[in-house]
């Protein structure tokens, strides 16, 4: 019998084409086979020309979509939506680039467009034990699913469209258990936000993670995501569960998903994608999901985050390697050392990004929002995470409970989670945001962005500061 | 892709740690569809202020950094978004090289992929380096086939991977290098699609609107 295997050498080793030095270990470097790919308007456009330069073209176009995601206003009617010359020019060669090398693309005015990571699976296109390498850092959402996802620069897009492979180096491998049950009021994202928070923005680096443990067995498809999306915050290349009944019942049926016959083959192989008991990993660690409360960012990288009823940490009590980055944090942010969290007002309110705009996310936030009111003097959005999100929302009357508690109910795009549209945020505005990276000048140059869930989101947006959900879940909104 | 193998220069310090992409590239310098251009988007929201203006308290703004050509920095250098952009300005700027303890995973593939070298260093070393900068000692060599580290009187050595290093020293056109193992691509995606056929090309469906 062979010695037991993580759910990610499972998965590379099914993918492996050639080694380059037949170690077989963490480092190995090998040829790695590429099942899909999704490009976007703004990291593939080079790639492309790349293609054209050298006369290539595509290995296997129909493993490719194309989505426009990154640079499209959200304006409700798209017509009228703004765009730059810039981005009107990544848009029209995208499309070109489809038309030319048969590649399948969504282009705004399609029923089907949205954020790549939420267009991907809702389309059933993201199936376990898969490897899917995208040009954007969140791919490491479909980690979900089981499969192998990660973030690639342009370069390597032209690779794999030429190639259908990516030269690839194996990872390490680190587990995350997370065990017992999230308290009331407490995501997905704020376990994210925990971990990230107790390893740092590089605990992860080097290795795939696989999260583990019945919290996550807990949580539907969607949480799952969320995590799976986040990890790349905190290093992890990969971010990787091991998929189930729920998995399988969140493909079936979905446009692309395969057919019936096919379905019920497959389903055979995804039962045996799990880690072997007794699988090594080169890193352990374990939480109790009930110690986990909602989570808010202070500062400018994701792992400066604290619980929702804290206060900004005092650069002194801070190690010492941590300080100068807290003291810039601190001042970038506007904020003091020891201030409450609770006290930090806020001037936008902003729901939406492929970490947290999923049907589930909306009906959270709604919950929060159904008979309460924006405070005044905060301009508060939210942009589904797709086209077909924002449809099914509005069959099912979310999108109402959003506008009468003063929302602004945009169209989809990744727009202000890193504000390459028109949706930026002002100098010095502070935004409670529902996206995945609170990095200086991220949601417009001076812009302060505060990570949360989506009701942690709504909850802010209606008290006009950062706020504690769960006191707000608890009392009775007037209606 | 231009080759390394060995170069001098001045090397600023930038020791923060989690220095990411959008502080390298900014996404207002995102929105062509070529590489140009990409040299004035370098760290350009801490090079310059909202009005245009030079920020001269910024180490790359110093008059002894005009060339800077090597880059010090702090650890999980280049985290973030994927943007190749941030690699491509470096080059556009004139860096060569960083010499750091750790980077973004995404960044380390696309500086190697365009012969940017990285230097990993266990970060007591980066410290040692960063402390005799400070004396004045302000240009550096680095020889990449020698692999190893001049500053003024001191050598030191450094490791780095055998592939990388070589790709970097020839500046290789990897796809080429790929595609001469093509045969071996189509058997592996024959068999495997066979095997697994439900993972054939998914058919165009309008039952999402």
């Amino acid at each position: 019998m062979s010695a037991p295997k993580t759910l990610y050498d499972k998965i590379v080793d099914e993918h492996r084409i050639l080694s380059f030095d037949e170690s077989g270990g963490a480092g190995e470097r090998l040829l790695l086979y590429i099942d899909r790919t999704v490009l976007n308007e703004y990291t593939s456009p080079q790639a492309f020309s790349g293609l054209r330069a050298a006369g290539r073209t595509p290995w296997r176009p129909a493993a490719s979509l194309g989505v426009v995601d990154h640079v499209n206003s959200t304006n409700p009617d798209r017509e009228a939506g703004q765009l730059d010359d810039g981005a009107r020019r990544q848009i029209e060669y995208l499309g070109e680039n489809g038309r030319d090398f048969g590649i399948e693309i969504f282009d705004l005015f399609d029923p089907r467009q949205g954020i790549e990571h939420v267009v991907m699976p809702e389309l059933g296109l993201v199936l376990p034990g898969m490897v899917i390498a995208a040009g954007d850092s969140h791919s490491t959402t479909y980690g979900a699913f089981g499969v192998v996802g990660f973030g690639i620069g342009t370069s390597d897009i032209e690779h794999l469209l030429a190639t259908q492979t990516l030269v690839y180096r194996r990872l390490k491998t680190m587990r995350i258990t997370v065990d017992g049950t999230l308290a009331p009021g407490v995501t997905a994202k704020d376990l994210i936000m925990e971990v990230i928070r107790r390893i740092g923005a590089d605990g992860a680096a080097g290795h795939a993670v696989e999260f583990a443990g019945d919290a996550i067995a807990a949580l539907g498809v969607e949480a799952r995501m969320t995590i799976c999306n986040m990890a790349v915050e905190c290093g992890a290349r990969v971010a990787l569960m091991a998929p189930d009944d729920k998995v399988a019942a969140y493909i079936e049926g979905c446009p692309r998903a395969p057919s019936a016959g096919l379905f019920a083959r497959a389903r055979i192989e995804w039962d045996a994608l799990r880690s072997d008991p007794g699988a090594r990993f080169d890193k352990e660690l374990s939480l109790s999901a009930g110690d986990i409360p909602p989570m808010v960012s202070w500062g400018t990288s994701p792992d400066q985050s604290l619980a929702i009823t804290g206060r900004v940490p005092d650069p002194d009590d801070l190690p010492p390697e941590r300080r100068a980055d807290a003291v810039r944090a601190m001042a970038y942010m506007g904020l003091a050392p020891n201030m409450a969290l609770q006290e930090i007002a806020i001037d936008r309110a902003f729901i939406g990004s492929c970490t947290n705009a999923r049907l589930s996310d909306l009906r959270d936030a709604a919950e929060i929002l159904r008979g309460r009111k924006v405070a005044p003097g905060v301009r508060a959005m939210i942009s589904p995470g797709s086209s077909h999100v924002r449809s099914l929302a509005e069959a099912e009357g979310i999108d109402r409970v959003f506008v009468e508690a003063g929302f602004e109910w945009r169209r989809s795009g990744c727009s202000l989670c890193l504000a390459m549209n028109d949706d930026s945020l002002a100098p010095g505005e502070r935004c409670a945001s529902s996206t995945n990276r609170n990095f200086e000048g991220r949601q417009g140059i001076g812009g302060r962005t505060h990570l949360m869930s989506p009701a942690m989101v709504a909850a802010a947006a209606v008290t006009g500061r950062l706020a504690d959900v769960r006191t707000l879940a608890a009392a009775e909104p007037a209606r | 892709m231009k080759g390394f193998v060995r170069e001098t220069g001045r090397v600023a310090a930038m020791p923060g740690a989690n220095i990411d992409t959008d502080v390298i590239m900014p996404k207002a310098f995102l929105k062509g569809i070529d590489r140009s251009g990409l040299a004035v988007g370098l760290f350009h929201d801490l090079r310059f202020d909202e009005t245009g203006a030079v920020r001269s308290d910024f180490i790359l703004n110093r008059p002894d950094m005009a060339d800077a050509r090597f880059l010090l920095v702090g650890p999980n250098f280049g985290c973030g978004s994927s943007r190749e952009h941030a690699v491509w300005g470096m080059l556009q700027y004139g860096i060569r090289g960083i010499i750091g303890s750790s980077y973004g995973a995404i960044f380390a593939d696309n500086a190697a992929n365009n012969g940017l070298l990285l230097l990993s260093l266990p970060v007591a070393e980066v410290a040692a380096l960063a402390a005799q900068l400070k004396g004045g000692a302000g240009d550096m060599t680095i020889d990449l086939e020698a692999q190893r580290i001049e500053t003024g009187a001191q050598i030191a050595g450094f490791d780095i991977d055998p592939a990388t290093r070589r790709a970097l020293m020839l500046g290789l056109d990897r796809i080429g290098e790929t595609l001469t193992h093509a045969d071996r691509i189509r058997a592996f995606e024959e068999a495997y699609l066979a095997r697994k056929p439900w993972l054939m090309d998914a058919g165009s469906d309008e039952r999402l609107s």
